[in-house]
């Protein structure tokens, strides 16, 4: 892999958009995961356990589902470890 | 209702089979033929033991208490692997190269092999394991005891500690068996592996059943459940920030801490591409796991009567509703949970136990009593110790772990125990992060990290958790030690109000952190751990192409690419086509059975040298990283390999050299023999002349006999002065060739220069009266005691007092005589007031034969320079045109003393000839 090359091979270049994605996507969960810290405000009704459940299920399946797509493409990647940036 | 004979017999039959699987697989996994045991869902579902009864039981208490708060537990897992690309990829990569063993071993490798550092996160690890494997022992007697009060009388109920005590045995027995059968250089245990994966699926398939039976048979489906929950107490959602965040981060810290966690993901580990199948597939078991522990908390809490302790629910709903298969099944859930965990605890902290104190001990002991065996019988000797240090950990392990259950007699809240343990082992976070990603951290701030941490999680969590007046004295808890309020165990520097767990938590980790940074900033590493910690940092950057130690085609492939490059392609090929052939298979891609492995490293270090033959196939088939010892022998290989090339360079630059001078010496005689024809040409020429005109006078004498006797007396003469010339032509040219050729001896005499200077004149005839030549002298000078060929510098001098009476075409010619002392050498200047010799011909005029002006003016062959430079160099001195002297001038330079080399051997002509003075005379 030449590194400081400016332009990359197309294929090249997705994969590591892909990795960007998968370093982003635990940024993303734990913004979302303590998002109802947030929801604690005197003007809202306090959130109920069900609502809450519902909300906190549904990212984390969001997450699951976006870890899979990403480990698709990454998982051959993984075993030469050299694409680093 | 499930009879407690049955319970027992069931729960038996469940561990003969664990055991027949870990057996089974054990067996195939040594014969190589257990493929699919490397199966990333294997790996994932070996993972699970983070789910531990706790989760099995304790998630539907805790949801119970604190609603969803449960859930950050698992959340917390989810971001570290759904953000595998961050810190498991790394983990694992280093994991792999270093061969590490456990995550003790990885901190002690890290910073420099220290073996403090083993120790310390040892301890931590043990300390943070054994309350968690008390609660395991508890969790299962508690679900003996509930299906034991259902029990008839008759079958009596073995007290609560006989349960834990043999379930400990047993599960002794299980971790003996299986986890040290053999000390694998990698650390892996299939057998234990797969029988923790069967678990796995066993306490997921009976939580999923509990549930599903709670949601569509006890409720009215998913609507039924979510309006339950929301009739409920744990309807409102009483969500503290503080708590939400932190034990999101302390599980995330803890999956990547826990000593068990770290032996299956990181030791365990087989392929690191398995790690992309984890990053969604445990999340999406822990999702699943946690899928139904709100709807049976709310159902459990609705049905259950009044008081039932919610961390049962799991188990007494379904009894109460009549399912005893579904209890029992639900009850096997949970043993499974708790063993698994267990099992994996106890081989973990086994691990570190017997490689970072055990043996080390029994080392420096046996080095102190000088019973070091001898080298052959060591190895041997250490690896029966370590077996059996291994074993004695395990049970040391579980008896702690017992103890533990015993005296504290069983908390109420499971999750409680569960929360102190991570935070003690998340102690180890800085030192780990910090380590494989800052090349800065140094071995002493890990230390003072990990002590300072650990220390203030015992002194605000783990005492304090054994409640007021346990260890620590409630004067202290409200007061402070000595009466130092902010040194309260719950309130430290004054933090007040804080939740107790959130509370050590903070200080413990920011102090810990603090001191790990600052200490590793202001210390200075050894050379072992900054070569450890490049190692760890920029473990991608090197050892490309890792593949684990899975055997594969694609192995066997890499290895020809490899081997073509190094061998050739048809011999590469031929030679695995060989080795295949010799398997029994077809086609150029044997197997990499260890055999051929040998096989071909030994072909490449053919090639290649041993150690670089070793690394370059450890690179493909061990995956592994070259270690120092690997590097070493490299860099002594590649040593003598530069010494030879740099002696073939050295060779090859003489023989350039020798070339060089050949050639020189070839254009040297190619130019010698261009001057040998010149030099030849020019001697025809100058011998010819006189012999035509003694010829053309001889004729005329002989033909002229009328001629008058004055003609006759004429011509006559002019024969005999052309006889003479020639005479003296052969007498210089003799002179020269004898000087040039080296055949002459001198005679070293000493003399004043002015005898020699006045013996010069006399005999070039200047001074002859009737002359017309002024000679200037200053004779005080001239009185110089020489020490050389006085006849030959003699020569020389005529030689100059002659040309410059010939040739100096001044009206009133002067010679000038002037002699200089200069350090050791004497210069003696001949400077005429002629027209002197013109720029372009100075150079000249010391080659045969150059005569500037017309023979019939000079009189001479052009000789006498030439002789008079060879005659000067042989006496260690020089002559030399000097020009811008109003004249003529030439400077002879010479040493004073001189001793003289004896020539070569001396032809006998030439020693006569060389004697007289031979200059041309007038």
């Amino acid at each position: 892999m030449a590194r400081g090359a400016q332009f990359l091979e197309r294929q090249t270049y997705r994969r590591r958009r892909m990795i960007d994605g998968a370093r982003l996507l635990p940024v993303i969960g734990a913004i979302a995961f303590v998002m109802p810290i947030l929801w604690r405000t005197d003007t809202t009704p306090g959130a109920s356990t069900a609502h809450g459940g519902l909300y906190l299920f549904a990212i984390w399946f969001g997450l699951i589902l976006a870890a899979f797509a990403l480990s698709r493409r990454l998982r051959n990647v993984a075993g030469d470890g050299r694409v680093e940036d | 209702m499930v009879p407690f004979k049955i319970l027992v017999l069931v729960c038996l039959a469940y561990v003969i089979f664990l055991f027949l699987v870990a057996f089974v697989v054990e067996n195939r996994a040594r014969q190589g033929r257990a493929r699919w045991l490397r199966a990333p869902i294997v790996y994932t579902l070996s993972l699970s033991i983070y789910c531990t009864a706790w989760t099995f039981y304790g998630a539907v208490g805790y949801a119970a208490r604190s609603g969803l708060e449960f859930l950050t537990i698992y959340l917390g897992p989810t971001l570290v692997f759904v953000g595998w690309w961050w810190v498991l990829r790394k983990l694992v990569r280093i994991g792999k190269a270093q061969r590490v063993t456990s995550i003790a071993d990885l901190i002690s490798s890290r910073y420099g092999k220290s073996n403090l550092l083993g120790v310390i996160v040892t301890l931590l690890a043990v300390a943070g394991t054994t309350p968690y494997i008390a609660l395991q022992l508890q969790s299962i007697s508690l679900s003996f005891a509930v299906f034991a009060a259902e029990t008839r009388p008759g079958w009596a109920l073995p007290g609560r500690d006989a349960t834990a005590l043999w379930v400990a045995g047993g599960l002794v027995i299980f971790t003996i068996l299986f986890g040290t059968r053999n000390l694998d250089a990698n650390e892996q245990h299939h057998g234990i592996v797969t029988a923790i994966a069967v678990e796995a699926v066993v306490k997921l398939v009976a939580l999923l059943a509990v549930g599903i039976f709670v949601v569509w048979v006890l409720a009215d489906g998913p609507r039924g459940v979510f309006d339950l929950i929301e009739a409920t107490d744990v309807a409102e959602w009483r969500l503290q920030p503080g708590r939400w965040a932190g034990l999101t981060f302390l599980s995330a810290a803890a999956i990547l801490c826990l000593p068990r966690m770290f032996q299956v993901m990181v030791v365990e580990n087989a392929d690191e591409r398995h790690l992309a199948t984890a990053s969604w597939a445990f999340p999406l078991y822990l999702a699943l796991m946690s899928l139904f522990v709100v709807p049976i908390a709310v159902v459990g809490l609705l049905t259950m009567p009044e008081g039932s302790n919610p961390d049962l629910f799991v188990l007494t709903l379904p009894l109460s509703a009549g399912r005893g298969d579904l209890a029992m099944l639900a009850f096997l859930g949970g043993f499974s949970s708790a063993t698994s965990m267990v099992i994996v605890a106890a081989i973990a902290l086994a691990t570190m136990v017997s490689n970072h104190i055990v043996v080390p001990l029994w080392l420096r002991m046996a080095r102190v009593a000088g019973e070091v065996a001898p080298a052959a019988g060591y190895a041997g000797d250490v690896r029966r110790l370590v077996l059996r240090a291994r074993r004695a950990s395990i049970a040391g392990v579980l008896a702690l772990g017992y103890a533990y259950f015993h005296f504290t007699g069983g908390s109420s809240a499971l999750a409680a125990i569960g929360l102190i343990a991570f935070v003690g082992v998340a102690q180890a976070l800085p030192a780990l992060i910090g380590g494989i990603f800052w090349r800065g951290a140094s071995r002493n701030g890990a230390a003072v990290g990990l002590c300072l941490g650990f220390g203030i999680w015992i002194y605000a969590l783990f005492l304090p958790s054994f409640g007021p007046d346990g260890v620590i004295p409630a004067d202290v808890m409200i007061n402070g030690p000595f009466g130092i309020g902010w040194l309260r165990p719950q309130a430290l520097f004054g933090s007040e109000g804080m939740d107790p767990l959130l509370h050590a938590l903070f200080w413990s980790l920011l102090l810990n952190s603090g001191a790990f940074c600052l200490v590793s900033i202001f210390s200075f590493p050894t050379p072992l751990e900054r070569l450890q910690g490049a190692q760890f940092v920029n473990v991608f950057d090197r050892a490309g192409g890792t593949r684990g130690w899975a055997h594969g085609v694609a192995e066997a492939e890499d290895l020809l690419v490899m081997a073509q490059r190094i061998l050739g392609g048809d011999a590469a090929q031929g030679f695995f086509h060989a080795e295949a052939a010799a398997q029994g298979k077809a086609g150029f891609l044997p197997d990499t059975t260890p055999e051929f492995i040998e096989a071909l490293e030994r072909r490449l270090s053919a090639s290649v040298g041993a150690a670089t033959a070793h690394a370059m196939v450890g690179q493909i088939v061990g995956g592994s990283m070259i270690s120092v010892e690997d590097l070493m022998a490299v860099a002594n290989e590649t040593a003598q390999i530069m010494e030879y090339s740099s002696r073939l360079e050295a060779k090859s630059e003489e023989l350039i050299r020798t070339a060089r001078q050949l050639r020189e010496a070839n254009e040297k005689l190619t130019k010698l023999s261009v001057q040998k024809d010149a030099f030849l040409s020019q001697i025809s020429h100058e011998l010819r002349t006189p012999m035509t005109s003694i010829r053309a006078f001889s004729e005329i004498l002989r033909d002229g006999a009328d001629l008058p006797l004055a003609d006759r007396h004429k011509y006559a003469g002019i024969i005999q002065e052309e006889a003479i010339r020639l005479t003296r032509l052969l007498d210089d040219l003799l002179d020269l060739s004898v000087l040039e050729n080296g055949q002459v001896t001198l005679h070293s005499t000493s003399a004043n220069l002015h005898d020699l200077i006045d013996s010069a004149l006399r005999s070039a005839g200047a001074t002859a009266a009737g002359r017309d030549f002024a000679i200037l002298r200053d004779p005080a000078s001239e009185h110089v005691g020489l020490t050389t060929d006085t006849d030959r510098l003699t020569q020389v001098f005529i030689n100059l007092v002659s040309n410059a009476r010939k040739y100096c075409d001044a009206a009133h010619p002067e010679l000038r005589i002037r002699v200089t002392e200069r350090g050791a050498d004497v210069e003696v200047d001949f400077i005429d007031n002629g027209s002197g010799i013109g720029k372009e011909n100075q150079a000249l005029i010391f080659e045969k034969f150059a005569r500037l002006t017309d023979q019939t003016r000079a009189g001479g062959a052009g000789l006498g320079l030439a002789i008079c430079r060879e005659v000067m160099s042989k006496l260690g001195g020089t002559i030399a045109y000097l020009p811008g002297q109003g004249g003529a001038a030439f400077r002879v330079r010479l040493p004073r003393r001189r001793i003289l080399p004896r020539g070569g051997s001396v032809a006998p002509g030439a020693h006569g000839a060389g004697q007289g003075p031979v200059a041309a005379q007038g």
